[in-house]
């Protein structure tokens, strides 16, 4: 019985740890650098969980996990500064917070120090992003705070209208830009039409004057 | 993730709550059969709820919504693979963001190959299905038409249901009001965020237009006042050169 229920413990924890980031997946190759794009109102939490699987030639199929295979996670926010930066192994989760609304760039590109390990090969990365209140983690805030099944209702749909109102705040604030950019689009183009104007204008007038002066000088007139 | 989290800490906490649940016999979802096969067998108490656990682990669906942007430089495709267990209902949803006409090649394929969808300089489209076999599903968006325009794409897949909050695993009785007016709400806010998203990616989608419209009468005022000059002074000088003073090339054209 005991054998049995190790058994069953250790083929849980397998199947617990292999569907744990088993999501999307996509191929990388060696030195390719791929960017996500999470436009997001500020004070939104992000978090990443990544897991790369290399594939090998012998078997021709992927590993579940390897050794010395890390990979590089770079965020940069909206003003293109770097708010995150760091390496990761060959599965790991990342988490930032935006301070500023925006455009936030999430790269990913492998550290491919032991190249034998490529050899001109695909990276399988699995990844997922949960942004906002996909975030939280109902299960470890009910049994911090001892929530009632109703209460931790109402605290995920708290959290769903706050993210709902920070973005309506973003969009505001985006409205407000684009707004700018086609008054500036309209001011440009009146500007440009009167400028144009007055220049053929004068330029007309400057050539008549001009050639007159010159044929008169000719006393071809 | 959230039934990851759930299974891990009724593995390792002891906390009243849940281990009131996992001990009382309650169904886990599609491991309803399973469980009634566990409950007639003679078991050890705790044995027993690991079964029950592992059970609900590998009949439950497994959850998955995924909903990227990413950047598709031009002539370039991108595919993204997902394993998809059979029956389960999945929503493919994708817009172009910035880039040239605003549009992509889309194709869902299906395990064995069989195109499910394929549409070619799409801007944005929605397409659902029900996954009739088991395996690695596989979408693509593609940009080998164009020669020189990156685009970014947004997409949202969307497999199976949403996961309920943990509590909610073993529920076998119905919802009280207060529990299944909640449920509505959060229903109406999905939508709302959902919409939110479609809002956000049109507003994107226009202001990107506007800035390049900005910066390209910008430009083109600037270099069309240049163009102006050069074309009027050049034109005058021109004139007086057909005018000049070679006296040995007007007589003859005089005679």
């Amino acid at each position: 019985m005991k054998h049995m229920r190790s058994c069953v413990l250790s083929l849980l924890l397998l199947n617990v740890f292999y569907n744990v980031v088993s999501s999307l997946y996509f191929h990388i190759g060696e030195t390719e650098k791929k960017c996500f794009i999470e436009e997001i109102p500020d004070e939104t939490m992000i978090i990443g969980n990544y897991r790369t699987q290399l594939y090998d030639k012998q078997r021709e199929e992927y590993l579940p996990a390897t050794q010395g295979l890390g990979m590089f996670v770079e965020v940069k926010d909206p003003d293109d500064k770097v708010i995150l930066s760091r390496q990761y192994g060959s599965e790991g989760r990342f988490t930032f917070t935006s301070h500023t609304p925006g455009e936030h760039q999430i790269c990913l590109h492998s550290n491919s120090s032991k190249f034998s390990l490529f050899a001109g090969g695909m990276l399988r990365v699995h990844l997922d992003i949960q942004v906002g209140e996909h975030a939280n983690n109902y299960a470890e805030i009910a049994a911090k705070d001892k929530l009632t099944e109703l209460q931790l209702r109402v605290r995920q749909l708290v959290e769903q209208v706050d993210q709902i109102q920070k973005e309506q705040n973003y969009q505001r604030y985006r409205e407000e830009r684009f707004r700018q950019t086609s008054e500036s689009t309209n001011q440009r183009v009146l500007w440009w039409s009167i400028v144009q104007t007055l220049i053929l204008v004068a330029i007309g007038i400057w050539q008549m004057r001009h050639l007159k002066s010159f044929f008169e000088a000719k006393k071809l007139v | 993730m959230i039934m990851f989290e759930f299974t891990l800490t009724s593995m390792t906490t002891k906390s009243p709550t849940i281990h009131n649940y996992t001990s009382h016999k309650k169904m886990v979802r599609s491991g309803f059969y399973f469980e009634a096969w566990l409950s007639d067998i003679r078991m050890y108490g705790s044995f027993r709820v690991l079964l029950q656990v592992l059970s609900a682990q590998l009949l439950c669906v497994w959850v998955l919504g995924s909903e990227l942007t990413f950047e598709l430089p031009d002539n370039a495709k991108q595919c993204f693979y997902e394993d998809i267990i059979i029956g389960t209902k999945c929503t493919l949803e994708f817009q172009v963001v910035t880039g040239g006409h605003y549009d992509v090649d889309c194709r869902l394929e299906d395990p064995e190959g069989t195109t499910l969808y394929k549409e070619m300089k799409k801007q944005y489209d929605s397409f659902t299905f029900t996954a009739a076999k088991n395996g690695t599903y596989k979408f693509c968006f593609s940009n080998e038409f164009s020669t020189f325009t990156h685009k970014t794409v947004y997409f949202d897949f969307q497999v199976g249901d949403d996961p309920p909050l943990f509590p909610n695993e073993n529920r076998v009785t119905a919802l009280t009001q207060m529990e299944s007016a909640c449920v509505s709400i959060h229903e109406a806010l999905k939508s709302v965020i959902d919409y939110q998203t479609h809002f956000r990616l049109r507003e994107a989608q226009g202001r990107s237009r506007a800035e390049d419209l900005n910066t390209r009468v910008a430009f083109w005022s600037i270099g069309e006042a240049i163009i102006l000059l050069v074309v009027s002074i050049s034109q005058v000088v021109l004139l007086r050169s057909f005018f000049s003073d070679r006296k040995t090339t007007t007589t003859r054209v005089g005679s």
